[in-house]
């Protein structure tokens, strides 16, 4: 059974609905809290969503000196998949897990809303059981959400297929309509829309379980 | 020897500012019809311990580098007075 860890820092909020959704796709999924050293020789680890230590100063600015986060990067390095999903992906970007930056909303606007989502490169962890162009229903939770990255880069992402979803009525602003990215292995992955909140039909879509069932391995 | 520091922290060039956009098209409701390029930013103040003025530019440069600021997206000044 593949096991993975999931990142608890103060002020996480989404960790047990992950762990919840990843139960549902017989995955293993147990709780580290940011001080520990070792994932405890997990598979992957998720970066849940959340205000991790506050969101001060900046959205994952002091959540990636967390000691836990050596332990992430180590899990990177080795070609595990490394998920960061909402504040995750702000916390991976923040640590240079992940090209670029999320900044305010477009809007100014905290957005909680479901979106459709397309799938772009199913080369990442998270998308390589997924058709390419296929559509997800997904909820976003976000207040800086907007991706954004100098023009080198975004030349780099789409020529190595590293935009892993992108969004089909941009709700934040990011640019090139960006969701979710990885890195050039592809297994490490940042999105903003919440997979675990759309595993269960009570939730109002099943859309995000086939994102957290890639990893299993 | 200690030094104040100020450090002001801004979005680079060419990042967009919906803040500060927000802020500068509500002007003209006001009167003020002749603002532009409003960005908004923060202010960093702190005290630091340093040999002299160019040992604590160069510390208070590295903690804005590796934390205060994001390069990505971020650019900051850095003022400092005994």
């Amino acid at each position: 059974m593949t096991r993975i860890a999931v990142v608890v820092f103060p002020g996480s909020n989404c960790e047990h609905d992950v762990v919840e959704a990843l139960g549902r796709v017989n995955i293993d999924a147990t709780l580290v809290w940011h001080t520990e050293t070792s994932l405890a020789g997990a598979d992957g680890v998720v970066v849940p969503g959340g205000f991790a230590h506050g969101d001060y100063l900046r959205p994952g600015a002091i959540a990636r000196f967390s000691p836990v986060m050596t332990a992430v990067e180590e899990a990177a390095r080795d070609g595990r998949p490394v998920i960061g999903i909402c504040n995750g992906f702000q916390v991976l970007t923040e640590a240079g897990l992940l090209p670029g930056a999320l900044q305010r909303n477009a809007g100014l606007r905290f957005l909680c809303r479901t979106v459709p989502c397309r799938v772009v490169s199913t080369r990442s962890v998270l998308t390589r059981t997924c058709e390419p162009g296929a559509m997800l229903e997904l909820p976003i939770n976000h207040n800086e959400g907007n991706y954004t990255c100098d023009d080198s880069t975004l030349d780099r992402l789409r020529e190595q297929d590293q935009i892993v979803l992108t969004y089909d009525d941009n709700p934040n602003g990011s640019v090139a309509d960006i969701a979710g990215i990885c890195n050039e292995a592809g297994n490490v992955v940042g999105l903003m829309p919440h997979p675990e909140r759309a595993s269960s039909s009570l939730l109002g879509s099943l859309d995000g379980v086939g994102l957290l069932a890639s990893l299993a391995s | 020897m200690k030094f104040s520091a100020v450090v002001e922290i801004s979005g680079l060039a060419g990042i967009a500012d919906p803040e500060g956009q927000t802020i500068e098209r509500s002007l003209p409701a006001l009167g003020f019809d002749h603002v532009e390029h409003v960005r908004v930013g923060k202010l960093i103040r702190f005290e630091i311990e340093a040999a002299d003025k160019p040992a604590a530019l160069e510390q208070c440069d590295e903690l804005c580098r590796k934390l205060l600021a994001n390069p990505v997206i971020e650019r900051y000044d850095v003022a400092v007075t005994p």
